[in-house]
């Protein structure tokens, strides 16, 4: 369970987080609000990317300032733009990165890497350069590297706000899915109708919290 | 990969990357310690049969000079004016004995293996503070990079383009600086993300 | 070092591969005037000494390892070893010094970040690479001095250029 017990964030003298405290369970769970509504920081916390400034976030009891290395171990985190999260020229290298950080035996590291290739129908792009894969090719291989890490939560802070339709589904389907826990934030409604729970940010606190047929229209309304 | 290599199966191209170096490093010291024109061009023809016998060809080994050939002939013109021409000549065919030398072991070594004997290289510099395995993150970093970089100076320069600015040095250069810098802070989260200790 | 010191590190070596690709700029007298050392400047000015100084010691091994990243295509060891050589070698210091003079004395005053950036980048980058070409050319100080005044001018635009940009992103950025 990840807990976030009267959170406060702030960068510099502009507050991003007042007073939230959520304890995060579910197997799916959505997060929306306009942006600047604080939910990408929100996202941050829970891998230990960024610390409150007052309260606490725990990952199965681990503070997140305290236990950084183990609680990057159990939240795996993907951002919005791969090509900020591909960090090696190669695909087969990038997957390896995150494993050798772990300190994986070689090994293990070949079994994995030829798994999620199958899985996601990439087995033909191990030696492919990175820069040459298409949009939703670079997403999946950022998705990969993470999984392959086998988190015990998948993190995406709007994995497919830079996708084409073909590509979103794409993504949507390889993150329906994944056997972690995963939490998403997201302007794509439709991504998020069959979640467990859905978050919505409004001004840096939790305006609303509940089933997607209760919070989704909520929003719409909310937005005008 | 982006790359000058020229593929091949000779001796040189399977010699050790690192080997080659130390031996460039050892040729270029030696052109520069004599003072014999036949001494260079002697050097230059045994440089030339090492690109036969790499099965490389006289047009590649003649490419490594071109690109320096207008600056070769200003130092040749004006060595023969102010010394003397069989200096400037002496001068010039130096210069080009050493770049095609170089160009030896560029076309005969693929880059990623030039890395990695330059990381190897850069652990005897442990004891003053250089960590091997930093070195050779950051260049796949670089290298990783270098095509995105790219591709964002084309997005700018098209979007300048459009306000006819595409020339315009800094309409370009301002919004890539800008965007290299954010991306920065989001690499350097995305690489702790993975796990990563420094 | 930390991570974010890599990144900028190798963000900038990359930034300075990328502004290769920028068509040289024909000046009055047959002179071109490549982007790529506008690469040196920004490192220094904007990712400071150390990263800026290990940025451009970066981009020099990738050139030397046959990576055709210099302006034209141009790669490979043999880059270094040319009469031209000693600016190459140079980059790294130049970049160095104008992170180290920007941060410490230039300020937000666009005048004297134009005055750091014209020492580091073309006082101390021509105080190696002259020397450098008149030891291995085998001629006077002077003459290779004569021989390098027509990149001046170039390199003065580049140098103001560069001072633009700094400030350009410090307004975009602020914090940074």
């Amino acid at each position: 369970m990840i807990e976030l017990r009267d959170v406060d964030l702030s960068f510099g003298d502009r507050a991003v987080l007042r007073g939230v405290s959520l304890r995060l369970s579910e197997r799916r769970i959505g997060v929306i609000g306009a942006n600047g509504s604080g939910k990408s920081s929100f996202m941050r916390l829970l891998n230990g990317l960024v610390l409150p400034n007052r309260g606490t976030v725990t990952v199965d009891g681990l503070d997140t300032g305290t236990h950084g290395k183990d609680v990057r171990r159990k939240v795996g985190f993907v951002f919005q733009n791969p090509d900020n999260q591909i960090v090696f020229p190669v695909v087969e290298e990038d997957l390896a990165f995150g494993m050798k950080n772990l300190d994986l035996p070689k090994d293990q590291i070949a079994a994995r890497i030829n798994e999620v290739l199958a899985r996601y129908d990439m087995t033909d792009l191990r030696e492919y350069p990175a820069h040459l894969l298409s949009g939703g090719q670079k997403q999946l291989l950022a998705i990969s590297g993470v999984l392959v890490m086998e988190p015990d939560w998948l993190v995406l802070d709007e994995p497919t706000t830079l996708l084409d339709l073909r590509n979103t589904r794409r993504i949507a389907r390889a993150i329906d899915g994944v056997n972690q826990h995963v939490i998403m934030a997201t302007h794509d409604l439709d991504l998020i109708a069959g979640f467990d729970r859905v978050i919505l940010f409004d001004q840096g606190k939790v305006a609303l919290d509940g089933p997607p047929a209760e919070v989704v229209p909520a929003y719409e309304r909310m937005m005008g | 990969m982006l790359d000058l290599y020229s593929p091949g199966t000779s001796r040189l191209h399977r010699a050790r990357a690192g080997w080659k170096l130390l031996a460039l490093m050892a040729f270029g010291t030696a052109i520069f310690l004599t003072d014999t024109l036949w001494h260079v061009l002697a050097a230059g023809g045994v440089v030339v049969a090492l690109f036969l016998l790499s099965g490389l060809t006289l047009r590649q080994a003649w490419a490594q000079v071109r690109p320096a050939i207008w600056i070769l002939a200003i130092l040749f013109v004006v060595q023969g004016i102010i010394n003397s021409w069989a200096l400037g000549a002496f001068v010039v065919a130096r210069f080009a004995v050493l770049l095609t030398a170089a160009g030896l072991l560029t076309l005969t070594t693929r880059a990623s293996d030039m890395i990695d004997a330059i990381t190897f290289g850069l652990g005897f510099l442990r004891p003053v503070g250089v960590n091997p395995a930093k070195v050779g993150l950051t260049f796949s970093l670089a290298l990783r990079f270098i095509p995105v970089l790219g591709q964002i100076t084309q997005e700018v320069r098209e979007a300048q383009k459009a306000r006819g600015l595409e020339r315009s040095l800094i309409a370009v250069a301002l919004p890539v600086a800008i965007r290299t810098i954010k991306m920065a802070d989001d690499v350097a989260d995305a690489i702790d993300a993975r796990g990563y200790r420094p | 070092m930390d991570t974010k010191s890599i990144v900028y590190i190798a963000l900038f070596a990359a930034l300075t591969a990328a502004l290769a690709l920028f068509p040289p700029i024909q000046l009055p007298g047959g002179v071109p005037i490549t982007a790529q050392s506008l690469g040196v400047m920004l490192a220094g000015s904007l990712a400071g000494a150390k990263r800026g100084g290990l940025a451009m010691v970066l981009f020099l091994a990738l050139v030397a390892a046959g990576l055709p990243l210099l302006a034209g295509g141009r790669g490979g060891i043999g880059v270094l070893f040319g009469p031209s050589g000693g600016f190459l070698f140079a980059w790294p210091i130049s970049a160095f010094v104008i992170g180290y003079c920007v941060s410490k004395f230039a300020g937000d005053n666009l005048v004297k970040l134009i005055g750091w950036i014209i020492f580091g980048g073309i006082v101390v980058m021509y105080a190696i690479g002259i020397p450098w070409l008149a030891v291995a050319a085998e001629m006077p100080m002077t003459k290779a001095l004569t021989v390098m005044l027509a990149y001046i001018p170039g390199d003065v635009i580049k140098a103001v250029l560069a001072a633009l940009i700094t400030r350009g992103v410090r307004r975009a950025l602020p914090g940074f």
